[in-house]
């Protein structure tokens, strides 16, 4: 750490005021504050903050809660891939496949992004933003293994620009970036991303019956012939290595198909604990969405026109990938609602919305995207109504 | 049911703002603030309410192919469509200045905010269009009423929310060539696609 810390300051003052390289002081103070915490404090007037949590500890707090995610991820693209043709594999191959599927996404969407953060910060002279620590890492968790690189490139280049950088970077966003990034590629380019080829399959084939749809896909098909139960057909799903492929304790671990990062309840929910214990991301957020999807299902339940309205209400919970949008993108400090009760209403939103999504709109298989990137439209319309009810609520108590 | 469903529909699913684009001008100029932006989106509705049930009557008594056989047999063949534009336009202009009144009346301060923008709710293309889709679709009286309305409501809740953000965005650092207009404009568009949900659903 002393070796580390006497190279950045044997290189300062090049970075410095009147320094050759003044020009890149931004992008020398982001790796400075990266590894130390910084020297400035705040002036002699106001309040005096002591603490070394700035946003870039925050932000590394969420990809320490995203860890299991990453790793599970990497181990089911594996898994998946050994299932689809067919094979018996070991946990070590496993990881090596998943490694080389799920590794070049990362690297594509830190090096797309971090590359326009940096230009950004240089020409606009601000500070470089560390949430793109957060969404880069979030992109490749939320598409599939077998998407092509350049739209990765494409769809984070949109994200970064469009969604953050014109409002001017982290913490001034109205749109979550990573979503924002998947709405593109999903409108763009729905064969790559809507398909039901998710598996890699390299040079080799399926082998016989195995189709590769995920769980929502097989309850939409069964729904729209009608002829069996949503339960039923998962259940009849069946794989080389076991039957009943799409039990509900399937669906919990993750052992089936879907975007890298998603399939995963059990994974998304210690993520959860680590985000909560932290501080990081809201406990009511997490709880409202999962809340308003349960509560919705019931109400689909009792409704019942069709099989999909009939499923249980917690397969809801585990398809798909709510628990992960609800944990990781739901969450997100800067586009959620501000105030506490605004968190209850939007969180509850997002879990009514996704439900409906998924089961009445026949277009979209899953809705936990679209209902985040509603219910961001309408988080400012929220608190908006939530602090004028409050002053409203003070002023009745004042007396003249 | 057939009511709500169309209610729904037209409230979020063929939304007047982001599904086809219409009254824009007022949709981006007058968003700075939520009360001014409720405020529009109010009249706005109130029109459309009116406007699209009396174009009903206009179209299907006096404008509609066949529609002045009620006169006199000969005229059943005669058919006036050409002159739904100017028709229409003249009954919203017509209604325009009663809610101007109105609101000049009841809320002079509303009136005051809302300025040049309520004589403009008459070229609202949101509201000529609620009746053109209407004269369209061919829509019985009762579903021309609620289309009206939650077309209106459709637009109200857009105008309310793009507004709150707005007053949210002071906090952010748009670059100068983009502020004002230009950051609205890629606001819409990021907000047509959160609208686009609920494209797809049949209703």
């Amino acid at each position: 750490m002393k070796f580390l810390q006497n190279i950045i300051h044997s290189v300062k003052p090049n970075f410095e005021e009147g320094g050759k390289l003044h020009k890149y002081y931004y992008v020398f103070e982001a790796f400075e504050t990266l590894a130390f915490q910084p020297e400035t404090t705040t002036g002699h007037k106001g309040a005096h903050i002591r603490d070394a949590n700035d946003t870039k500890r925050m932000m590394s707090m969420v990809i320490f809660a995203m860890v299991p995610c990453l790793l599970f991820g990497i181990y089911n693209a594996g898994y998946q891939h050994f299932i689809a043709t067919g094979q018996e594999a070991d946990l070590i191959p496993m990881l090596i496949t998943g490694t080389i599927l799920v590794l070049p996404i990362i690297v594509v969407s830190y090096g797309v992004g971090l590359g326009i953060e940096f230009t950004f910060a240089t020409i606009r002279r601000h500070p470089v933003n560390e949430g793109f620590l957060v969404s880069g890492m979030l992109i490749p968790l939320i598409v599939p293994t077998t998407i092509p690189l350049w739209q990765v490139a494409l769809a984070t280049a949109f994200g970064v620009i469009i969604a953050k950088e014109v409002f001017g970077g982290t913490g001034m966003n109205i749109f979550n970036v990573a979503l924002t990034t998947r709405a593109f590629l999903y409108f763009a380019y729905p064969s790559q991303i809507s398909g039901e080829v998710w598996t890699y399959l390299g040079d080799k084939t399926t082998v016989d019956g195995y189709s590769g749809a995920t769980p929502l896909a097989v309850a939409y098909e069964a729904s729209s012939k009608g002829t069996q139960s949503v339960t039923a057909a998962l259940s009849e799903t069946n794989t080389v290595l076991q039957s009943d492929f799409y039990s509900f304790y399937n669906m919990f671990m993750g052992f089936i198909p879907g975007s890298i990062g998603e399939t995963s309840t059990l994974m998304a929910l210690i993520g959860a604990v680590i985000l909560i214990i932290t501080g990081v991301g809201s406990w009511k957020i997490i709880v409202s969405v999962f809340a308003g999807a349960l509560a919705m299902g019931l109400g689909f339940n009792a409704v019942g026109v069709n099989e999909y309205m009939l499923i249980p209400a917690h397969y809801h919970l585990v398809m798909g990938g709510l628990a992960f949008g609800a944990v990781f993108m739901a969450t997100d400090p800067v586009t959620a609602s501000q105030t506490e009760l605004g968190k209850w209403i939007y969180g509850f939103l997002i879990g009514v919305l996704t439900v409906i999504i998924r089961v009445v709109n026949p277009a979209y298989p899953e809705g936990i995207m679209l209902a985040i990137l509603f219910m961001n439209v309408f988080a400012p319309l929220i608190d908006f109504y939530i602090v004028k009810a409050n002053k409203t609520r003070r002023l009745s108590r004042v007396t003249v | 049911m057939d009511l709500i469903n169309l209610g729904i529909k037209s409230i979020f699913i063929e939304n007047m703002v982001f599904a086809y684009f219409l009254g824009m001008c007022s949709y981006l100029a007058v968003s700075k603030k939520v009360s001014t932006a409720l405020g529009l989106g109010a009249a706005v509705v109130f029109v459309l309410t009116i406007t699209v049930p009396l174009d009903w009557f206009l179209n299907e008594f006096i404008l509609k192919e066949g529609s002045l056989s009620w006169i006199s047999g000969e005229l059943a063949t005669v058919d006036l469509s050409f002159l739904r534009f100017i028709m229409f336009i003249a009954v919203i202009a017509a209604m325009v200045q009663l809610v101007e009144m109105i609101i000049e009346k009841v809320s002079p301060a509303l009136y005051g905010t809302l300025g040049i923008f309520l004589p403009l709710i008459a070229v609202n293309c949101a509201i000529l269009g609620s009746s053109l889709f209407m004269a369209q679709r061919d829509y019985t009286l009762a579903e021309a009423s609620v289309f009206g309305f939650s077309s209106g409501i459709g637009f109200l809740l857009a105008i309310v929310a793009l507004a709150a953000i707005r007053e949210k965005l002071k906090y952010s650092h748009v670059p100068d060539a983009l502020k004002g207009l230009g950051i609205t404009m890629l606001l819409t568009g990021l907000m047509g696609i959160a609208f686009m949900s609920f494209m797809g659903i049949k209703i």
